[in-house]
């Protein structure tokens, strides 16, 4: 009765918070401007469906992606028997789905079982790429502190869930073989892949009480496990399981190459070209205050951005093959990514703590994002190409630089020359564009 | 060998009542670069070759504003694609050709959007008709027969739109050997020109892109490093220079492949 209880309260406390939590994601990503995803279904479904629930992109890297694949499959698997457990921590009973479910049963727990193997084998051996083998690009500067302890401790969560399976397993199968288990008596074994084989190995020669506390440290451990990385979820980067599925959905679907188009210079360029054109035609976007050219903070991202930087995973492989960093610039846009999520949310938190028109004087680029990062960059679509989940760095470093040049004439003098030779010249280069056909009668 | 070239302008064609079936874009570099007017000829040879109705638009072309969007000036670039579209749908242009994938890049992507929408296509594009449909036959047995040449994807042909394949059955046209460098096609590596840096000192670091990439190409040990922008050329050429085998190793646009090859 008494653990019914507390089972319940923080059933209600647990997915409460996590609900609270997803909430405010939602808000700080809203507060991007809109941007329009919702056009050609059918592409973003079968987007959705390859690139985050078969992986594609994962397998250009086969063992990551092996390994990614077995703790992926046996989270949702696992999940399977969640529910078994909230039922049983409701009602007080113990396996109740087992009679009713059979040989069924057996079979889930047992492809749980075999699944939980392998995702402990694929959860040491990515402990390891991070912390033995030292994968380069898991060691980069933008991983130091929470980064990285992030990542250490979903692992170390993950192989404490499996232990509690299967020291609830084992300990229950040695249980039921002398018929002490609270699970509906028949003779013999639950017949699970694994740990009715293993079980009674560890667990038979202990006593009838000591077996009784190991099972309900296992529930109990497995439940704690659950919530407790329910509730980490939205804090870390593991947020990916959740939001990779929308952030493919809403993939960029034009070529890569194409930058978007901004409509307010449009309007402007119309009126340059044509001083007959109305200038009242053309009504202002969005009708209010006029928006900056360009990005310099948070909300002058697309909501699409800001997504993008919560379901940022950091396993860096945008800036393993970003050729600015390859070759030791100052550019990651893996910390790109970073970066938006953290100004994004140390903004939102100001905000909600200090009402809405606060402002803390910093700003994404400057006080995250140098403008040497941004320069570095080649514009080669590298980094889009690389993202499992389809997060487009390259988006916000164009946007950071329309800033700086349209609102605040801070470029490199080299590039303000080429921009001065391409409007008075119509070339990059300082020739005359009367010579522009020379080539055709030279040799 | 080479013969004289025959380049209409539109302003030509129009004068004599004609209209030409594909507009060349020639592009900035493809006009003043002393290396990229090479390739812009072997591309001319060609189509004179294959009697293609083409025109430039000599003096009245003007820089698409790639240089400019990427860098960030959004106004620069769109008074630029304007001006352009007006002189294009001034000769009432419907078909594009280009030598380099920027203006590719631009002219098919960006354009629309600004009331510019033609069919754009890359020189390897249109060269890979003219093979297909006979107008252009390889002599067997050609210059090239036998010899190790690696391509590198310019970075706004492959990521950028896709292109992959175009430039590769070219160089298999050849009778050579194509050999690809670790990282290619999807994972090519940028030859460090792109995004406006053709037109800056690059960022502190330890290495130029360039060379990173070039020792991607001297490993295959292919004599030739196939290109399809004119840019990559450059910057390649420079690697090559870097590591002082411009005797060992040859870079050459895939047009200029083609040419030789068909001893235009
Ligand atoms: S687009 Fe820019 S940030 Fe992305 S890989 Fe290329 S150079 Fe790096
Ligand atoms: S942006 Fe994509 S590729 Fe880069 S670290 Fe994040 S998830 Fe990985």
């Amino acid at each position: 009765m008494i653990a019914a209880i507390i089972f319940s309260v923080l059933l209600i406390g647990g997915f409460g918070w996590f609900g609270v939590n997803i909430l405010k994601i939602r808000s700080n990503i809203l507060l991007g401007r809109d941007v329009n995803r919702k056009d050609k279904p059918g592409e973003r479904w079968a987007t959705m469906a390859l690139v985050a629930l078969g992986q594609k992109k994962m397998f250009k890297r086969p063992i990551p992606a092996i390994l990614h694949l077995g703790i992926y499959v046996a989270f949702v698997i696992t999940q399977v028997e969640l529910i078994e457990i909230i039922y049983d921590g409701i009602t007080g009973s113990h396996r109740a789905f087992m009679a009713s479910l059979g040989g069924f049963y057996t079979l889930v727990i047992s492809i749980i079982e075999v699944l939980s193997v392998a995702a402990l084998i694929a959860t040491i051996a990515f402990l390891s790429r991070r912390n033995i083998l030292k994968l380069p690009r898991f060691q980069k500067p933008e991983m130091k502190g929470f980064p990285t302890f992030d990542a250490n401790l979903i692992l170390c969560m993950e192989l404490i869930l499996v232990f509690c399976i299967f020291t609830m397993n084992g300990a229950d199968e040695a249980l039921y073989l002398r018929g002490a288990s609270h699970a509906s008596h028949e003779a013999g074994s639950f017949g699970f892949a694994i740990s009715s084989w293993v079980g009674p190995h560890i667990f038979g020669g202990m006593s009838t009480e000591t077996l009784l506390v190991l099972e309900r440290i296992g529930w109990w451990g497995h439940w704690f496990m659950v919530l407790a990385f329910l509730n980490y979820l939205p804090y870390s980067k593991h947020f990916h399981i959740l939001l990779a599925f929308p952030n493919t959905y809403y993939s960029n679907l034009e070529k890569k190459g194409k930058f978007t188009n901004m409509e307010a210079v449009t309007n402007e360029v119309k009126l340059m070209l044509d001083p007959t054109a109305d200038p009242f035609a053309a009504p202002a976007p969005d009708g209010g205050a006029p928006q900056r050219f360009g990005a310099k903070d948070i909300n002058d991202l697309t909501w699409k951005n800001l997504m993008d930087s919560y379901t940022c995973t950091e396993c860096g492989r945008c800036t393993a093959s970003c050729p600015a960093n390859i070759t030791g610039k100052k550019l990651s846009p893996r910390k790109i990514m970073m970066d938006t999520r953290d100004r994004m949310v140390e903004y939102a938190d100001g905000k909600r703590k200090n009402g809405k028109d606060y402002e803390d004087g910093k700003s994404l680029l400057f006080d995250y994002i140098t403008e040497e990062e941004i320069w570095a960059c080649t514009s080669c679509n590298a980094c889009v190409e690389a993202c499992p989940v389809n997060i487009d760095p390259l988006a916000i470093i164009v946007d950071l630089r329309r800033y700086l040049v349209m609102e605040e004439s801070k470029m490199p003098t080299e590039l303000t020359g080429m921009l001065t030779n391409i409007e008075n010249n119509g070339a990059p280069w300082q020739f005359s564009p009367s010579d522009r056909g020379n080539w055709i009668h030279e040799d | 060998m080479m013969s004289t070239i025959h380049v209409p302008t539109m302003a030509e064609m129009m004068a004599q009542g004609q209209t030409p079936d594909i507009l060349f874009w020639v592009g900035c570099s493809g006009s003043f670069d002393d290396r990229a007017k090479k390739i812009t000829k072997a591309l001319v040879r060609i189509l004179n070759e294959c009697k293609v109705n083409f025109a430039v638009l000599g003096a009245e072309e003007s820089c698409t504003g790639d240089p400019a969007k990427r860098a960030g000036n959004e106004f620069t670039f769109q008074m630029q694609a304007m001006m352009n579209i007006q002189v294009l749908d001034g000769y009432e242009v419907k078909k594009i050709v280009t030598a380099c994938p920027h203006c590719f890049n631009t002219l098919k992507n960006e354009y629309p959007e600004l009331g510019g929408k033609y069919e754009v296509i890359h020189h390897t594009q249109l060269i890979q008709e003219l093979i297909n449909s006979g107008k252009l036959s390889l002599k067997d047995g050609g210059v090239f027969k036998g010899k190790k040449i690696t391509f590198h994807d310019p970075c706004y042909l492959g990521r950028a739109n896709d292109v992959y394949e175009a430039p590769r059955v070219l160089i298999e046209k050849l009778d050579a050997e194509l050999v690809e460098m670790k990282r290619c096609k999807t994972n090519g590596l940028c030859c460090g020109a792109g995004g406006a840096q053709m037109f800056k000192e690059a960022e502190k670091g330890n290495k130029e892109v360039n060379v990173e990439r070039t020792e991607d190409a001297l490993e295959t040990h292919a004599s030739i490093i196939a290109t399809g922008c004119p840019f990559c050329n450059t910057m390649m050429t420079d690697g090559v220079k870097n590591f002082n085998k411009e005797h060992e190793i040859q870079v050459l646009d895939v047009a200029e492949l083609i040419a030789n090859a068909a001893e235009l």
